[in-house]
């Protein structure tokens, strides 16, 4: 169905292809997942299933791509439109039209189906992606995993024959993703649709692929085989595989249902050891578990001893608080206090009413009752330059924070917005990422580079309170080890942290409380091996694969085993 | 399409319970709205035994009974017509809170719909414009009521007729009040017809040649609001950074960002429509496209000329006969034209029974007061009111009645599901994700 011949692809101006000699073959209704670390060419290869790359793109195709016996370098996209359909990462600039029920019919429109058929599938596709209440809703009005759901509806109306999806579920909490890879299951499954898709986020989706394409590096052969052949050897994993390489499992397991199947011998081995927690919550909490945490501190986090704590008072406290936008309460009655040094994970679904707390913490919205305390100050009447000395906020789209044309001008108005010491922002950029050029566009780097610039940003008034709305969007593992680590040691250092996430793995690594968010009110607030262990939508992989035991994470399993004596060497970073 | 049956077929399996529930649902509301029947809901026999005042009643606004947009154009335009013939306050008024009173009644809750305050805002601007005007620069009005005098700019010789400050008569100020009111009026009429009709459908009754040309319309129209909310986001992540969030130096530094932004989106969706297939065409025989360039441009050689020949005194014989052809060879060309675009409508809109009440309405109320004003001269004193001498101003009867039949959208119209709330003008901001 899919086929690439020989293909490698150029950019205009870029000294050296960014894939090589791709050679795949994709049989009909067959779901290829395509994995690798950020900027590897995933987006290029898809890209060039649907003929954007280079028909829109521009830069240099050699070789051949067909889909469906069409060659698209004799076909333009939009010539192409009937037999692929094409999701990219950012679900609102795919929109054309303003309401869903017309979205779901533009691209039949396009095609000239007949009235009737394009009633009946708009009526269908509404009913499987369970968008029947929102059809006449405008879409700037729909939540984050509703717009997604409603771009992958707009692309299946026209019955493709081959659907090409950029990370599908990565601004989706769990249930919602749950829902997305059903549809796509169901849509291999009963009609055949072949189906091409990258996503980083592998525990949700190793399992429904049946096949997976590997890029290491750029320019690197493509790998492919099956997913348990390919995850044995990938650079980039789910938690349940590197359960599995940790204990040496062969076959890898995939679900985790496999992988319970195989763990009764380490669960034994585990319930002999003593269970240590992931950090407890306090002035000075305990070192954090995990050995990724960096021997030697940077240069950075020893400037104060370690064990000050940034203030003695509760760094962020909100009682009762209500937020209303229109006549919708967002948020009702959220009463919450943030210890420093303490990592807090808010999770809830799409819409729950997480990024609205986290923007009244930093007085983007004013409650309508109850109060917020920012460092004793209230933040929606504080002068935004002496806030930022009590709490400083990573939004969803680093890229907002961020206005200067290089990476040194950023710095610098870093520094003069929060009163620093010139190069005070420039020290954290070179501890956080380094071998970063001043003269670097910010656009040009990669969005986990792109958030660690944000973050040295924020840090360069050194808030007490750090807030990050979904961090990991479009991270990959190692990009996500990185940010952990360095969360963790802000942790220590005594900030504040919390986190508004749908990664349960992150919460699970990170947080020591998970505060849990359903249509604006707070129904779950505990350390988080309780919440997270009590929830299976919530559950990491390893704590469905081990429980009843309450283990975490991976790093906190190796960790324990490390402890007890050599009996498992893990070679995960 | 070779495929669409047998996968149609197949989805049907999937999902047809729930969706033979909502057809019938559809179909249930379209009877009691009164429509004839749509394409999409194939004529079931009404099964409800309804008692007649229900069945009169308006039903729960859907897609299906939408009234079409060009009613709500007509009825708007109406109002507008009746406004343009008078400059009675009183009347104009009356225009005003008939206008207000149905976008309150029938105003959904989309975007397209806070437009209205905008128009109010615009119109409220113009008045006081109008009169800032007739203060400050005096009024041709010749008055005896002086109710203050500005102190006089002294210009010189060349720019005679023009003053600066002087006389503020009372008559002065009411004809600019009256003259301001009839333009706000307008205003407001067209503030309405953009509140309940949604612009995006307006141009799905586009012949199919001008279709493409009309979604490009489209997405520029949701550009303006994209750009909105970029910079309010960036403003608000100004905060962030320890800046000030307001005032117009914030406004000019996120300025080149959201241009940043704006430029990349477009791009993005310009690949995202290509890829759904936008601007396919049919192949179409090379006669057929050579009769379609010779008849739209001869059609609107013709259109220039007899309109040409309309305005002036001595093409009073061929001018009509001109304009006609031409305008029948443009449509020509319009139609051969719409051959080559294969695109197919989505429930388009239908003119049903209530869209007629709805258009017929408007156009009753803008008849009715063209009429009255030709009758005689009393008519025409009662819709211009004098200013010299200053008179109050008198409700005529029948123009008030006629301008009250612009109520009939209100209750005929299908009602939006929640009542939506006149106080909620104010704009949402996207739910958080």
């Amino acid at each position: 169905m899919i086929r690439f011949e020989d293909v490698s692809v150029t950019y205009d101006g870029a000294p050296e292809p960014t894939v090589r000699d791709i050679e795949l073959t994709v049989p009909e209704g067959e779901l290829v997942l395509l994995v690798g670390p950020s900027g590897v060419g995933k987006s290029t290869l898809l890209g060039a299933v649907s003929g954007l790359v280079p028909h829109f793109t521009g830069g240099t195709l050699r070789g051949r791509v067909t889909v469906a016996g069409r060659d698209t370098r004799t076909h333009r996209p939009r010539e192409l439109a009937d037999v692929v359909g094409t999701v990219g990462q950012d679900p609102l600039s795919h929109f054309v039209t303003d309401t869903v029920e017309d979205e779901l019919a533009y691209g039949m429109e396009s095609l000239g189906l007949a009235p009737d058929v394009m009633r009946r599938r708009v009526e269908e596709t509404l009913d499987l992606l369970g968008l029947a209440d929102l059809r006449d809703r405008p879409i700037s009005t729909l939540s984050g995993g509703q717009q997604q759901r409603v771009a992958i509806g707009s692309v299946l109306t026209p019955h493709p024959e081959v659907l090409v999806l950029d990370e599908p579920t990565s601004a989706l909490d769990p249930a919602a993703a749950e829902e997305v890879l059903a549809v796509l299951q169901r849509l291999v499954h009963d009609l055949g649709t072949t189906v091409l898709m990258a996503e980083h986020r592998l525990e949700r989706v190793v399992q429904y692929a049946d096949r997976v394409a590997l890029l290491t590096s750029p320019g690197a052969p493509l790998l492919l085989g099956t997913p348990a052949e390919v995850m044995a050897v990938s650079p980039v994993y789910p938690p349940v595989v590197a359960l599995g390489r940790l204990d040496g499992w062969t076959p890898l397991p995939l679900t985790v249902r496999d992988a319970r199947r195989r763990a009764g011998d380490l669960r034994n081995r585990l319930r002999a050891l003593p269970y240590e927690g992931p950090g407890a919550p306090g002035p000075v909490p305990a070192p954090p578990v995990g050995a990724t945490a960096p021997a030697r501190r940077p240069r950075l986090f020893r400037r104060r001893p370690p064990g000050t704590p940034v203030t003695t008072a509760h760094p962020a406290v909100v009682t009762g608080l209500a937020v209303r936008r229109g006549r919708t309460e967002v948020l009702h009655d959220v009463t919450l206090s943030v210890a420093p040094g303490e990592t807090v994970a808010l999770m809830g679904r799409n819409g729950a009413g997480k990024s609205t707390l986290l923007s009244a913490l930093v007085g983007l919205v004013p409650p309508s009752a109850g109060s917020v305390r920012v460092g004793g100050l209230q933040p929606h009447r504080t002068a935004p330059g002496d806030l930022i000395r009590h709490v400083g906020l990573v939004p969803q789209e680093p890229r907002d924070l961020l206005y200067a044309d290089t990476v040194a001008g950023e710095c610098a108005a870093a520094d003069s917005d929060a009163g620093a010491g010139a190069g005070t922002c420039r020290a954290l950029v070179s501890e956080l990422l380094p071998g970063i050029a001043d003269d670097t566009h910010p656009r040009d780097l990669s969005e986990g580079q792109r958030l660690t610039l944000a973050l040295a940003v924020v840090l360069t008034a050194r808030p007490p309170l750090i807030l990050l709305d979904e961090p990991t969007r479009g991270l990959d593992y190692a990009a996500k080890s990185r940010l952990v680590t360095l969360l963790r040691a802000l942790a220590a250092e005594g900030h504040a942290i919390v986190l508004a996430t749908h990664d349960v793995e992150l919460a699970a690594e990170l947080s020591h409380r998970v505060v849990i968010l359903a249509d604006g009110e707070p129904v779950a607030d505990g350390p988080t091996a309780e919440v997270v262990v009590a929830s299976p939508s919530f559950a990491p992989q390893v704590t469905k694969i081990l429980s009843p035991q309450k283990w975490l994470t991976v790093s906190q399993v190796r960790e324990a085993l490390n402890a007890s004596g050599p009996a498992a060497g893990g070679a995960r970073s | 399409m070779t495929t669409s049956e047998t996968n149609g077929a197949i989805n049907c399996e999937i999902s047809g319970e729930t969706n033979s529930k909502t057809n019938g649902e559809n179909t249930g509301q379209e009877h009691r709205a009164g429509t004839p029947g749509t394409p999409g809901t194939p004529g079931a026999p009404a099964m409800r035994t309804a008692l007649p005042w229900s069945r009169l009643r308006a039903p729960r606004a859907t897609r299906t009974n939408a009234i079409h947009p060009g009613a709500w154009w007509i009825w708007a335009l109406g109002l507008g017509t009746a406004a343009s013939r008078t400059t009675n306050p009183l009347l104009l008024a009356l225009l005003v809170g008939v206008a207000g009173y149905v976008v309150a009644a029938r105003r959904t809750e989309a975007p397209w719909a806070r437009s209205y305050g905008a128009f109010v805002k615009l119109a409220l601007a113009v008045l006081g414009i109008r009169l800032a005007f007739a203060v400050l620069l005096g009024s041709p009005i010749p008055g005896t009521h002086t109710l203050v005098t500005l102190p006089e700019l002294p210009l010189p010789d060349w720019a005679q007729g023009i003053r600066v400050g002087g006389r503020v008569t009372a008559e002065g100020l009411v004809f600019a009040l009256y003259d301001g009111l009839k333009l706000a009026t307008l205003l407001i009429c067209v503030g309405a017809a953009n509140a309940l009709a949604n612009p995006a459908r307006l141009l799905k009754s586009l012949p199919g040649a001008l279709y493409e040309a009309g979604v490009a319309v489209v997405v520029a129209l949701t550009f303006a609001p994209n750009l909105i909310a970029d910079v309010q986001r960036l403003r608000a992540a100004r905060r962030l950074r320890g800046r000030p969030d307001h005032g117009l130096r914030g406004l000019l530094q996120v300025g080149l960002p959201v241009l940043e932004g704006a430029l990349e989106r477009s791009v993005a969706l310009a690949a995202a429509m290509d890829a759904r297939g936008y601007g396919r065409s049919a192949e179409v025989p090379a006669g057929v496209r050579r009769t379609t360039a010779a008849l739209t441009l001869g059609g609107l050689v013709g259109v220039c000329a007899g309109t040409y020949g309309l305005l002036t005194a001595e093409g009073g014989t061929y001018g009509l006969p001109v304009l006609l052809t031409g305008l029948a060879a443009s449509l020509g060309g319009l139609w051969l034209g719409g051959r080559r675009s294969l695109r197919t409508r989505y429930r388009p809109d239908s003119w049903g029974v209530r869209a007629w009440l709805v258009a017929g309405s408007g156009a009753a109320v803008a008849a009715l007061i063209v009429l009255y004003a030709s009758t005689d001269a009393y008519a025409y004193a009662a819709l211009h009111p004098g200013v010299v001498p200053l008179i109050a101003p008198t409700l005529p009867l029948w123009p008030a009645a006629a301008i009250l039949l612009g109520l009939l959208p209100a209750f005929v119209a299908p009602a939006p599901a929640p009542a939506p709330a006149l106080s909620d003008i104010r704009t949402t901001v996207k739910e958080p994700s």
